[in-house]
């Protein structure tokens, strides 16, 4: 027999609990963080300001375009010797969370665009402060055009945060990768991470697909 | 006298670490190649799958695309390396098997852009096609491909960058990329922070290469669809960034990686 | 028994030569929308039909079954004695597959309301792809044949030119010739000039007339524009919710229509 089911059996329980409590506080402060951030730079750049607006443009583009692998070794090797010392799960948490507020950002900015112009005239008409009328009126309108690709955004992040298993986190991959090590044999342990993810992927993904066509996207 | 960004005559940290980094670099471009034909191999076979008439076909397209868009290229390039060998007693070659994921994995983003970009030709095209008699062959390929591949290019480009940014895992199954290398400059103690610098410079610089040389398609495919051509409003509020991701593209593109 | 040679394709059997169209109790729904229903039709070769009738009547429709970009729910077509939609082998009678609809098709041409010329190519590849990809014809032949219809139409110059830069009166002729050159028997002209800007259509109508007039085409022609109904064809089909009220030579339906349907028809188009 190829497949080890006794073995499958055994870890299974482990890969489970230890690994899926990680990735899932990996995806959830990830998120959380994303955005959070997203939001803050999408309105940076709305700003009239150009040196504002310009260099976060330009610092986000330059975030989006390296791979988040090598800004995890940035986070996770490099702020020490400033001084900053965290858990390499905080370090994986800040690395996506600041990875993907580089792509949300776009969909906030995206949303706030598509927010109809007789809006801003309405609030004007109306004398609604700038501000009252950002939060009020058009902020709401946005982030309700901005959740299903949001919602794709969470699925990604819970994709990627086993790349926080290179900067040792143990996560699902991680602790499979641990198990396989120690048996020299990743087939069953990396299955069971495998199908882990497409079992809660494909699912979230066909819910933001129905969230979708609901808001009318 | 110039210098090479390579040499190893460069000053202090520099030409300590631009020579490893070349290397990468070219075994980074190597991968990315390699997976970008593949992956649009792919993209085209599996795209216009999905639009079958037969049931099953479109079945099999769908089941492929929701299996590799499921999990992220890391998983899968783990499952190919270490993995697959047992289950079927055949190793591949650690730069093939990292190829090979990043092309299944991005092939089944690209296979949506496909499917997206041939249903949005009008159907006034495929009408008139059918009425001149030409053949479904003949309609796919001298009718509807033409025209939809302007609309393709666009989150083609951002799939290509996620393809770069992607290589960069093959590191872990000891590919000698770029971030191979500079992992093991930090590791025999260069200047991290220079090294890493000259990392994610390094990236940059591919991923606007790459955008310059779909830019440069797009033009050429637009003029020949006669849209768009030299000079024409739209490029110009462009600048150099990438285009913008629109909503309507998030799911199937930008959602990726 | 059925021999060898009937069981390969027996369908280009001509069963009724009097008839270029017949339509057998065709009726087509979309969803719960009945577009066409039980419609009986016959034309005969080389006959100039205008559909006319309120919008959603299912003119449109009719073209639309005869080019085979939609299917019959119930009925049968023949097209010059050959179903559409199915077709005969062996004495069985199977739905139509590709080869059976390209066989067919190759008798029909059709001139779409948006024009529908091919952005990819240039004005002369637009008139010879056809030709060359699915009749087979050599490609120096088909230039030949597009300049002589380019001619034709009055855009000899615009043969190397992009169908963008064309207006649409030169876009809808160039569709014209485009059809013309995989010389069909019947020509479908569906709404031609309702794209286009008002001063344009004349010019269209004025290249119509002149072809309606001179080969031996068949012709199925939907249009709003009364006098040109008048002017290309020599038998009127007054539609309504789906079937035929009024059918007579143009004469006489313009001018002493007997069904209630068709005078208030009239009325409304005049005093648009």
């Amino acid at each position: 027999m190829i497949w080890d089911w006794d073995w499958t059996l055994e870890i299974l329980p482990e890969l489970l609990t230890q690994g899926l409590l990680v990735t899932l506080q990996a995806t959830l402060g990830g998120a959380v963080l994303a955005f959070v951030l997203g939001l803050f730079v999408a309105l940076l750049r709305r700003s009239r300001n150009p040196f504002v607006s310009r260099p976060v443009g330009a610092v986000m583009e330059f975030v989006r375009s390296t791979p988040l692998l090598v800004q995890l070794f940035v986070v996770y090797y490099v702020l020490p010797d400033f001084g900053v010392k965290m858990t390499a799960l905080m370090t994986g948490i800040i690395g996506l969370g600041v990875h993907y507020a580089s792509y949300t950002s776009e969909v906030y900015r995206a949303g706030i665009d598509g927010v109809p112009k007789g809006q801003w005239e309405a609030a004007i008409a109306l004398n609604l402060p700038r501000r009252w009328t950002w939060i009020s009126v058009v902020l709401p309108q946005a982030v309700r055009r901005s959740l299903p690709a949001l919602g794709n955004y969470l699925i990604a992040i819970f994709k990627e945060s086993p790349q926080l298993s290179i900067i040792t986190v143990v996560d699902v991959v991680g602790f499979a990768r641990e198990l396989g090590s120690e048996r020299f044999r990743y087939l069953e342990p990396m299955t069971i991470a495998g199908l882990f993810f497409l079992l809660v992927a494909i699912p979230a993904s066909i819910f933001v697909r129905r969230l979708e066509r609901r808001l009318g996207n | 006298m110039t210098i090479s960004p390579c040499s190893a005559e460069l000053p202090g940290t520099l030409g300590e670490a631009m020579p490893f980094l070349c290397e990468g670099a070219v075994i980074t471009l190597q991968s990315t190649l390699g997976g970008s034909l593949l992956a649009i191999a792919i993209a085209l076979l599996v795209g216009l799958m999905a639009m079958s008439g037969h049931a099953w076909v479109r079945g099999v397209a769908r089941v492929y695309m929701e299996f590799f868009r499921g999990t992220s290229v890391l998983v899968q390039l783990f499952w190919i390396f270490y993995a697959m060998p047992i289950l079927t007693g055949f190793q591949l070659d650690k730069s093939f098997a990292g190829i090979l994921a990043l092309g299944l994995n991005l092939g089944a983003y690209g296979s949506e852009v496909v499917r997206g970009a041939v249903q949005s030709v009008p159907q006034g095209q495929r009408e008139a096609a059918i009425a001149l008699n030409f053949s479904p062959y003949h309609r796919m390929r001298y009718v509807i491909l033409p025209q939809a591949f302007v609309g393709m290019i666009p989150p083609m480009n951002n799939l290509l960058i996620e393809l770069l940014k992607a290589t960069s895992l093959l590191s872990v199954i000891t590919v000698a990329d770029l971030t191979y290398q500079g992992r093991l400059l930090v590791n025999s103690g260069s200047d991290q922070l220079i090294v890493f610098a000259l990392l994610l410079l390094i990236y940059f610089l591919f991923s606007y290469l790459i955008t310059l040389i779909m830019r440069f398609v797009e033009g050429r495919a637009a003029r020949m669809v006669g849209r768009g051509g030299p000079g024409s409003g739209r490029r110009k509020d462009r600048r150099w960034s990438r285009r913008p991701v629109s909503p309507a593209e998030t799911p199937s593109v930008e959602g990726a990686r | 028994m059925a021999t060898e040679a009937s069981t390969r394709n027996d369908s280009s059997v001509r069963t009724d030569p009097q008839w270029m169209i017949r339509f057998d109790k065709v009726v087509k729904r979309f969803g719960d929308l009945t577009v066409l229903r039980e419609l009986d039709f016959h034309v005969r070769p080389g006959e100039r039909v205008t559909l006319i009738g309120p919008s959603g009547s299912g003119k449109t429709t009719i073209l639309r079954l005869l080019m085979t970009l939609e299917r019959v729910t119930s009925g049968t077509i023949e097209v010059d004695g050959q179903c559409l939609s199915h077709m005969r082998r062996g004495g069985e009678l199977l739905p139509a597959d590709e080869r059976h609809l390209r066989q067919i098709r190759k008798k029909i041409g059709m001139v779409f309301q948006q024009f529908n010329l091919f952005p990819n190519m240039n004005v002369l590849r637009n008139i010879t792809e056809a030709p060359v990809r699915s009749l087979g014809v050599p490609r120096e032949q088909a230039e030949e044949k597009a300049r002589e219809l380019l001619e034709m139409v009055g855009l000899a110059d615009k043969a190397l030119e992009h169908p963008s830069r064309l207006s649409g009166g030169q876009q809808q002729r160039v569709a014209i010739a485009r059809a013309l050159a995989m010389e069909p028997e019947v020509l479908l002209l569906d709404e031609v000039t309702s794209a286009l800007d008002p001063e344009l259509v004349s010019g269209v109508q004025d290249l119509l007339r002149d072809i309606a007039h001179r080969g031996d085409l068949t012709l199925l022609c939907v249009t709003h524009e009364m006098r040109f109904a008048k002017d290309i064809s020599d038998r009127v089909l007054m539609f309504d919710q789906g079937q035929i009220v009024e059918d007579g030579p143009p004469e006489q339906i313009f001018s002493a229509p007997t069904h209630q349907r068709t005078r208030e028809f009239l009325q409304a188009v005049l005093n648009a």
